[in-house]
C-alpha cells in the first residue's frame, strides 16, 4: 500500500452515468485487478474504486455515479487527490492459459481493461465479453478492440451486440481459463456457466480498504478472507456463496 | 524524547499514543508502511477464546463526521493469536502490546486472559466488556456495577499484567461502572468504545448494516469521549486511557487534560493509515505552541 497525492488531469462522461477519471501520479506497482481508496473532502470514509489502466503515469480508473461520493467525484475537474494505492491482491496472470476469456458486466469491465492489456503484453490470445442491459449504457468496446482482444458485446435487451446475459456468449466461445467482474448475480450466472477454473472479483462494503477494520470479510473454501486484502479477486474453487 | 513519556500502570510508554483495538489489526497491516515502533503501544484486535468470523456483511456504514461498524469480534481465537500472531508481531514490533480480550462469559473472559498474561509480548490486558456488536456478552458485561466489577475480579485473579477495563459509553452513569471497575481490583481504565447507532437506506428503506445496529465511531463522537473521560478521572485514581474520534494532537492535549494519561486513537487509523504516526510527529509543535514542557505534566490539568 502506497499513500500518495494524484493531479486529476481529466474527468469526463462516457455515458449518462459513467466517468472516467485520469490521475497523474506515482503509479508503479499497481496491478490488475487491485482497487485504490480515495479520500474526498467532507467525507468520513475513502471510496474504493477499481483500477481501468496505468499509462505511464496516468492511473485510469471508470466509476458510476450511485451515490453522495461518486457524486461529489464526478464534480471534480482539477486539483490534487489524496489515494491508497496497491490495494488488494489483484488478479494472478500466470494460470491464464494461452486464450483466456474476460467477462465484464457493467461498472465490473473497467478492471479488465487493465487485465486484457498485460494480457495481451505476455502474447496471451485474450476474448473478451461486456454486458450491459442497453445499448445506451456501452462504453470501451472500441478501447478493447484497438488492445487487440477479439470483443464481444451483449445486452440484456437486445439493443446492441448479442441479445441476453454474458452467460449466453460464454456457451459459444473455447477458453482456457477465465476472470470475471461484476454485479454478483452475474459472477454466481458465470460460476455456474463456465467449464474451466478461473478467477472473480467481489465486492463490499469497506471500512479501510487495507485489511485492517475487517469490515469486509467473507467465509471462503480456504477460510476467512478480507474482500480489501486477501481478495477482491478469489479464485472459482474457494468461493462459498452467500445465497 | 522524554517530553512525551507517560507512565502507564508501571511501564513507561514513549508517547501516549496508542492504536485503538479492532482499528490497526494485529500491527503488521501498519508495519508495511511505518515502523510502528513509534507509538507508545497499541491495542490489538479484540481477541476471544474461539475464533469468531463475526457478523454478516455489510458491516460498515458512513455518517458525517464517523461511521458505524458491526464487525463483532472477528478473530481468529487466543489460541491462534498466540501461536501465530504474535511471533508475526515480534518481528515488526518490539514494545509491550496491549492484548484486548473478549468473552461471553466470565469463564471466556478468565480462559482468555489467563493465556495472554503468559505471553511475554503482553505488557497490560484491556478487557473489552463493551463491545456493541455482539448478542448475550459483550456489552452486557459493561452495562452494570455489579457484572463489570464481577468479571474484573475474576480475571484480576489470574493475571499478574495490569488490567485495563474498557467501558461503554452506552450507558446511564458510566463513572459509578468505572468506580465498580476500580474498587474489584482494575489496574486502569479505559474509555469510551462505540456509542451504538444505525443508518437506514433510503433506497431499500432497510438498514445499512445487515446487523441493523453497530458501534458509530470517528471525531464527531470526542466531546461525548472527553466528556466521559473527565467524569471518570474525576472519579477514579487509577489511570484512565481516554480514546474516542481522536484524530490529532490538539485531541490528543485536550483528552489529557480532561485527565487521561494516555490516549487510544481509533476510526483515525482506518482513513489514514499514518494517523498515529502523524499525531505523534505533531506533538512536540503542539505542545511548544501551548507551553507545555512535559505531556504529563498535563494530565488532568483541567479537572
Amino acid at each position: 500500500m502506497k499513500k500518495i497525492e494524484f493531479k486529476v488531469i481529466k474527468n469526463i462522461k462516457l455515458n449518462d452515468s459513467v466517468m472516467e477519471m485520469t490521475l497523474l501520479g506515482d503509479t508503479s506497482g499497481i496491478k490488475p485487478g487491485q482497487f485504490v481508496n480515495i479520500m474526498l473532502e467532507g467525507l468520513y470514509l475513502r471510496r474504493p474504486i477499481s483500477v481501468c489502466d496505468i499509462r505511464g503515469d496516468k492511473l485510469i480508473i471508470i466509476y458510476k455515479v450511485v451515490g453522495k461520493g461518486t457524486e461529489m467525484m464526478k464534480n471534480i475537474q482539477e486539483g490534487y487527490l489524496d489515494l491508497l494505492t496497491e490495494l488488494g491482491n489483484g488478479y494472478d496472470l500466470s494460470k491464464s492459459g494461452a486464450n483466456p476469456l474476460l467477462i465484464g458486466g457493467g461498472v465490473g469491465i473497467p478492471p479488465m481493461y487493465y487485465l486484457a492489456k498485460k494480457l495481451i503484453e505476455e502474447g496471451k490470445k485474450v476474448t473478451v465479453i461486456l454486458g450491459f442491459n442497453t445499448k445506451a449504457e456501452i462504453f470501451y468496446e472500441e478501447e478493447f478492440k484497438n488492445l487487440g482482444a477479439s470483443v464481444f458485446v451483449t445486452t440484456a435487451d437486445g439493443s446492441y451486440g448479442s441479445k441476453g446475459f454474458v452467460t449466453d456468449k460464454m456457451a459459444d466461445l473455447d477458453y482456457s481459463y477465465f476472470y470475471t467482474c461484476g454485479p454478483e448475480a452475474m459472477l454466481k450466472a458465470v460460476y455456474e456457466a463456465s467449464n474451466t477454473s478461473g478467477q472473480f472479483s467481489f465486492e463490499e462494503r469497506m471500512g479501510c480498504g487495507f485489511g485492517a477494520c475487517m469490515g469486509c470479510s467473507c467465509k471462503t473454501i480456504t477460510g476467512f478472507k478480507r474482500i480489501c486484502k486477501e481478495g477482491p479477486v478469489l479464485e472459482k474453487e474457494e468461493i462459498l456463496w452467500k445465497n | 524524547m522524554e517530553k512525551l513519556t507517560v507512565d502507564l500502570c508501571g511501564i513507561e510508554l514513549d508517547n501516549p499514543i496508542i492504536p485503538a483495538s479492532g482499528t490497526f489489526g494485529y500491527g503488521y497491516e501498519f508495519a508495511e508502511i511505518y515502523d510502528i515502533n513509534c507509538l507508545g503501544t497499541f491495542s490489538f484486535k479484540g481477541t476471544t477464546k474461539e475464533a469468531r468470523f463475526g457478523n454478516p456483511t455489510p458491516r460498515i456504514a458512513e455518517c458525517t463526521g464517523g461511521m458505524i461498524n458491526a464487525v463483532g469480534l472477528q478473530n481468529p481465537g487466543v489460541k491462534k493469536v498466540i501461536e501465530e500472531e504474535l511471533p508475526k508481531l515480534k518481528k515488526c514490533f518490539n514494545k509491550k502490546v496491549m492484548a484486548n480480550v473478549s468473552g461471553f462469559s466470565i469463564d471466556d473472559y478468565v480462559y482468555t486472559s489467563e493465556k495472554l498474561d503468559k505471553c511475554e509480548q503482553v505488557g497490560w490486558i484491556e478487557v473489552n466488556i463493551s463491545c456493541p456488536n455482539v448478542h448475550g456478552g459483550g456489552m452486557s458485561f459493561g452495562t452494570c456495577p455489579e457484572s463489570a466489577a464481577e468479571v474484573t475480579r475474576a480475571v484480576k485473579k489470574v493475571t499478574r499484567k495490569p488490567i485495563i477495563l474498557k467501558l461503554s459509553p452506552n450507558v446511564t452513569d458510566i463513572v459509578s461502572i468505572a468506580k465498580a471497575c476500580e474498587e474489584a481490583g482494575a489496574d486502569g481504565i479505559s474509555l469510551i468504545n462505540t456509542l451504538l447507532g444505525m443508518r437506514i437506506d433510503l433506497k431499500t428503506r432497510k438498514p445499512v448494516i445487515a446487523n441493523k445496529m453497530g458501534g458509530f465511531s470517528g471525531s464527531a463522537i470526542f466531546p461525548v469521549a472527553l466528556r466521559m473521560v473527565y467524569q471518570v478521572a474525576s472519579a477514579v485514581k487509577v489511570p484512565v486511557i481516554g480514546m474516542g474520534g481522536v484524530s490529532s494532537a490538539e485531541d490528543v492535549i485536550e483528552m489529557m487534560l480532561a485527565g487521561a494519561t494516555a490516549v487510544q486513537v481509533g476510526a483515525a487509523n482506518l482513513v489514514n493509515p499514518f494517523a498515529c504516526k502523524e499525531i505523534i510527529e505533531d506533538l512536540p509543535k503542539v505542545m511548544k505552541k501551548y507551553k507545555i514542557d512535559k505531556l504529563k505534566d498535563i494530565i488532568g490539568g483541567a479537572l
